[in-house]
């Protein structure tokens, strides 16, 4: 038997860049330009106490005489120019935004990551061992569906609120906002990961895997899991978009951020007050943030969904 | 005599379900002695495949096994649970599966595929498993088997995927093989190939080999014995030269004149008339007298002589006798 020599084997990140993928991810501009403006918001929000001019949460750099400045305007009193003009209190509203964003992406993102671990854990084992298990976590999913979720996440929030001491409340609310957002989202991850066990567990693979003697939950993760974790990508970045909103919303109705750590929400809750005085650009700003910031990752989302599923194409 | 690898007596796997039991394998029995292939032959539905799968512990809730005995070189296996059962299954018993683009799990290197078998039940380092992986490959012919190791199930055509089953199945040098049609998904020319490499591996090792599958070719080409199953009973079990030359079992003989073969001319195929019956409506007697030609009144009543109690090679009431066919 002859013995073939390949050719070199090229680099990982040369084959990368060479993949379906990353081709159709330049052939599509929305692809290209949500994909931008969301990592120029994330590097924005990452990169916030560099980029920031003034630090809005360290009272001794505000100055009273500073609020309501318009923006790209001096400001009667002391001079000072703000790019997006400043709040009541004087400060900055672009770094607010900066500073907000951060809120808002990592109450986002560890709040999908929380529910995907949950989701992704209890699909698995509810397809996977099926009977009782499955009925008990899929009827507990089925009824908190038949909730909205933001009224869900409002209701944990309230108890975790209710149990949490007082002078830990405002350092624990982020934490229970993660838990309240994530608990209110697991059930989609769940959903999608059961039917996609379903599939992958009666294919002769799993039956292999069986066979050699692994248990139940080295084959969960090792073999069925990596098999449907593609759907999950999809509905990890959409659910991201869903999170920062479900944040904002809560924020806005004043149960999420406290006005100390503001989020994106809880700056929109703070401008809308102003908003018929006349000092706008209070409220605008952060509107317009989320609003790109929501959007875009949306976008990319749909487009992931589109470019993982060949059969859209 | 040496202990047969696996020996099955009277085995019966039932499923209840709505409408009563149904009995897909009924008091079936049958040795495979070491270094055999024992082919087992018949229309789908006949119980080949649940007779497989219930020597694994493979079968699916609600299925499970009714009655009877399955010994793996001497030991009791069929009431095995959980552990002992999983760990006996992966060491002793390796499965061909029909399918080679669903066998392997899609995103795993091959040689990962092939060391977590050998690492789950050998006794050796990463290092070794992956030497032997790389030689196993080579064993079941992959060309320039060092780089093919990393690569992925689906760099591989289906003849190439279902040789790397092959090595899979034989890796952790199991004494028995279960090869469930293994050459259904493949086309004719690598068909041969897969048959000539499972039976040469098989031979150099001394494993036994349960061959499933409807393809009197196959049979013919690999097996040292024939089992031919009917509506979940043995019908005939012999010699495969013997039961393919001379059948005695009146359906091995309607199996037998319906194969195609190039010798026979431009006569029409003979066909066996009627379908195999339900399983939740099997006629009484024997079950294949409806489409019988040589039935006759016993046949209707009794379910008929058992090849286990001595009946000889067909289970049936009126044997072909060679004097009447010639």
């Amino acid at each position: 038997m002859t013995d073939i020599t390949p050719p070199k084997d090229p680099s990982r990140l040369s084959l990368a860049l060479q993949s379906d993928f990353v081709y159709q991810f330049k052939r599509s501009p929305v692809a290209v330009v949500s994909f931008a403006i969301t990592l120029i918001l994330v590097l924005g929000a990452v990169f916030a106490p560099l980029i920031a001019p003034y630090n809005p949460f360290d009272p001794a750099s505000l100055n009273l005489m500073n609020g309501f400045s318009r923006p790209m305007t001096p400001n009667a009193f002391t001079g000072d120019s703000f790019w997006l003009g400043t709040d009541d209190q004087g400060r900055d509203v672009f770094s607010t935004i900066l500073y907000g964003m951060r809120i808002s992406l990592f109450v986002g993102a560890a709040a999908v990551a929380f529910a995907m671990v949950l989701g992704i854990t209890l699909g698995l084992l509810a397809g996977y061992v099926g009977g009782w298990t499955e009925t008990i976590i899929m009827r507990i999913a089925d009824v908190q569906l038949t909730f909205p979720s933001i009224l869900v996440a409002m209701l944990i929030f309230g108890v975790a609120k209710g149990v949490t001491p007082v002078e830990y409340r405002d350092q624990m609310a982020i934490w229970v906002l993660i838990i309240a957002i994530g608990l209110s989202d697991w059930v989609q991850f769940a959903r999608v990961v059961r039917g996609a066990t379903l599939v992958e567990k009666n294919k002769e693979y799993v039956a292999a895997a069986k066979l050699i003697g692994r248990t139940g939950p080295a084959i969960m993760v090792r073999h069925i899991l990596p098999n449907v974790l593609s759907p999950v990508l999809v509905i990890a970045t959409i659910s991201l978009a869903l999170a920062i909103i479900a944040e904002a919303t809560l924020s806005f109705l004043g149960v999420g951020a406290p006005p100390t750590q503001p989020s994106l929400g809880t700056l929109i809750r703070i401008g809308q007050g102003f908003l018929f005085s006349g000092e706008w650009w209070i409220l605008l700003f952060p509107a317009v943030t989320l609003l790109a910031l929501a959007l875009s990752v949306n976008l990319l989302g749909d487009w992931l969904r589109d470019a993982l599923n060949p059969r859209l194409r | 005599m040496t202990t047969p690898t696996l020996s099955i007596r009277d085995l019966t796997v039932d499923i209840p379900t709505r409408h009563g039991v149904l009995r897909p394998v009924n008091g079936v029995s049958y040795d495979i002695a070491p270094g055999e292939i024992l082919g087992v032959v018949g229309e789908s539905g006949a119980g080949k495949s649940m007779a497989g799968n219930a020597v694994i512990g493979l079968l699916n809730p609600p299925a499970h096994i009714a009655s009877g005995e399955i010994h793996l070189n001497g030991t009791r296996i069929d009431h095995l649970k959980g552990d002992a059962m999983r760990r006996l299954r992966g060491k002793d018993i390796g499965m061909v599966f029909q399918d080679p683009l669903t066998s392997l799990n899609p995103l795993l290197k091959i040689g990962d595929q092939l060391t977590e078998t050998m690492l789950a039940h050998l006794d050796i380092s990463a290092q070794d498993a992956r030497k032997r992986a790389i030689a196993a490959l080579e064993e079941v012919g992959i060309p320039g088997a060092a780089q093919r190791v990393d690569s992925y199930p689906h760099e591989f055509s289906g003849g190439m995927r279902q040789r790397v089953v092959i090595a899979l199945a034989l890796c952790a040098e199991p004494s028995l093989i279960i090869a469930d049609e293994p050459t259904t998904a493949l086309d004719v020319s690598v068909q041969a190939q897969i048959i000539a490499l499972l039976k040469k591996l098989c031979r150099e090792r001394g494993t036994a080999v349960m061959l499933i599958t409807h393809d009197m070719g196959v049979i013919a080409e690999a097996a040292d014995r024939v089992a031919v199953m009917y509506a979940g009973q043995l019908a005939e079990l012999g010699p495969v030269r013997e039961v393919l030359a001379a059948p005695v079992h009146p359906y091995t003989d309607g199996l037998m004149g319906s194969t195609p073969l190039a010798s026979r001319g431009k006569d029409r195929l003979h066909q066996i008339p009627g379908a195999m019956p339900r399983l939740d409506a099997l006629p009484t007697g024997c079950a294949f007298h409806p489409r019988c030609p040589r039935a006759q009144d016993d046949c209707t009543q009794d379910p008929g002589p058992r090849i286990a109690d001595g009946a000889g090679r067909a289970a049936c009431f009126h044997p072909i006798t060679r004097e009447a066919v010639a």
